[in-house]
């Protein structure tokens, strides 16, 4: 009796129209930074208010939701969002990325190819691509109205005077319909390439900025680069220690105090179901001989 | 005059009508030219289609000018209605609406006198909203442009006929512009201003 009655999805109906109308100008105009009074949500700034915000005012009954953090369905952040739609609008839950209707996504996207009724949200830290280059919002904001984008060139030049390749490993900024540059969120520029021309709808909520972008299914995304330092992916030199995936964004874990590290798939739907199709890596059989070991299927 | 108990009514269920039909508005805004379909019903005043109507409850409020075109202003219920279920404030003046009704597309003013954004905010734009005949027969158009796999096929049956030659100054006009939401019952298509589209005849 004394639960607090929220409305569908958390957030109110006037507050959902405002974010939707946000989300249908960010369609229609891809890779501008719709500005949205975004709201204090019962969760810190960094934790995923933008997409959180974005996910409340599409979601609907049929819907199926994943939520990853890093590639993950398993830590903290994905399971107190997935939580929190599962309670607030009853909504069914998956980590299969195939099954999924929305995906709310910390830093990555999914391994396995997306297809057009899904729709990706991404959590947004910093939406402004060259903030970091210009502190000034008025500045920026004509920056982009001018599509004054040298400066964004000069950065990447700057690396290679520097270390001698484009250095910018995350975050990696990419011009979408050959004319807005864009934040992808921090994502690894290994994911850069599955932006271009993928069947999904991706959206993009900053809440503690207040912006929301978009890029519809089908848009040229490129990132950018130079014709003599070609846009290179980036991943560790190895296969996944548990599934042996050759082609998946990896992340390298620490084992122990002796410099031991094995490196394994950053999406773990994708790591998961590898392995239950019967690919082993070089240490998956560990984990198999500990369940057996348990007794029981958990 | 009609009273507040006779004008018809909106959503049953304000919350879920509301979501279903922005997903179906949103799924049109980001595959432009497809078909989509607007499930949920609520009352529809004099003139106005279902699909018009469900649009209205879901996306107006007091946030929100709306501009409506002689046919849509002329119906004391229109207004009204529009007036008890959303709040949203009519406006004289186009040039500062959020939202734009247009029934009788034959006297549609110039786009230009439409909001087209600026460009340092091209999103403060008008979204013009068309009652159209027709949009799954009539003359055949070809789409292109961001969330259309290569070509799309449009056919449709719109006033004015003109109105996709009309649309071409988005091009130049980019990021600013006008983007079109084109209503026929309860079918659905949108064409934002990124979309550039070629006439294929009848």
């Amino acid at each position: 009796m004394n639960a607090p009655a929220y409305n569908f999805a958390y957030l109110d109906e006037q507050t959902k129209r405002m974010i939707r109308r946000a989300i249908l100008k960010a369609i229609a105009i891809p890779g501008y930074q719709v500005p949205f009074a975004s709201r204090e949500m019962p969760m810190p700034y960094g934790w995923g208010t933008g997409g959180v915000q974005v996910t409340a005012a599409i979601l609907g009954p049929a819907d199926v939701l994943k939520v990853i953090d890093q590639g993950s369905d398993d830590t903290t952040n994905a399971i107190s969002i997935r939580k929190f739609f599962a309670k607030t609008a009853g909504v069914a839950t998956t980590t299969a990325t195939e099954d999924a209707t929305v995906i709310q996504t910390r830093h990555r996207i999914p391994e396995a190819t997306l297809h057009a009724d899904q729709v990706l949200v991404y959590q947004v830290p910093i939406p402004e691509p060259l903030r970091f280059l210009e502190p000034r919002e008025t500045e920026t904001r004509r920056m982009h109205a001018l599509a004054e984008y040298g400066l964004m060139h000069v950065k990447l030049y700057e690396d290679i005077a520097r270390f001698g390749h484009i250095a910018t490993a995350y975050a990696y900024p990419v011009k979408v319909n050959a004319r807005y540059v864009m934040d992808p969120s921090p994502t690894p520029k290994f994911d850069n390439p599955k932006m271009d021309n993928c069947p999904a709808l991706q959206l993009f909520g900053a809440g503690r900025e207040k912006r929301i972008y978009a890029i519809p299914p089908y848009t040229k995304v490129v990132s950018l680069d130079f014709e003599d330092h070609p846009f290179e992916p980036y991943r560790f030199n190895a296969p996944c220690a548990l599934c042996g995936a050759e082609n998946s964004y990896l992340d390298e874990i620490v084992t122990d105090d002796k410099g031991g590290r094995m490196f394994v798939c950053s999406d773990t739907d994708y790591c998961e179901s590898r392995q239950a199709a019967g690919h082993h890596g070089s240490l998956s059989a560990a984990p198999y001989k500990e369940k057996a070991q348990g007794g029981t299927n958990g | 005059m009609t009273t507040i108990a006779e004008l018809p009514p909106g959503f049953a269920d304000k919350v879920l009508s509301a979501q279903s039909t922005f997903r179906s508005v949103m799924d049109a805004m980001a595959r432009p030219g497809s078909v989509q379909r607007i499930v949920p019903g609520a009352g529809t005043p004099d003139r106005m289609m279902r699909g018009t109507a469900a649009i209205a409850l879901t996306l107006f409020d007091h946030d929100t000018p709306l501009w409506l075109d002689a046919r849509m202003s002329e119906s004391p219920d229109v207004v009204k209605w529009l007036k008890f279920h959303t709040g949203a404030p009519v406006v004289q003046d186009s040039s500062i609406a959020s939202f734009a009704l247009i029934s009788d597309g034959g006297a549609l003013p110039p786009l230009e006198r439409f909001a087209l954004g600026t460009s340092e905010y091209p999103d403060r734009s008008t979204t013009v909203i068309f009652q159209v005949d027709s949009l799954d027969a009539g003359r055949s158009f070809e789409l292109r442009g961001p969330g259309i796999d290569g070509v799309a096929m449009l056919n449709a049956a719109i006033r004015p006929f003109d109105l996709f030659e009309r649309l071409r100054v988005n091009e130049a006009l980019f990021p600013r512009g006008t983007d079109v939401v084109l209503v026929a019952d309860d079918a659905v298509v949108a064409i934002p201003r990124t979309t550039r589209i070629v006439s294929k005849g009848s």
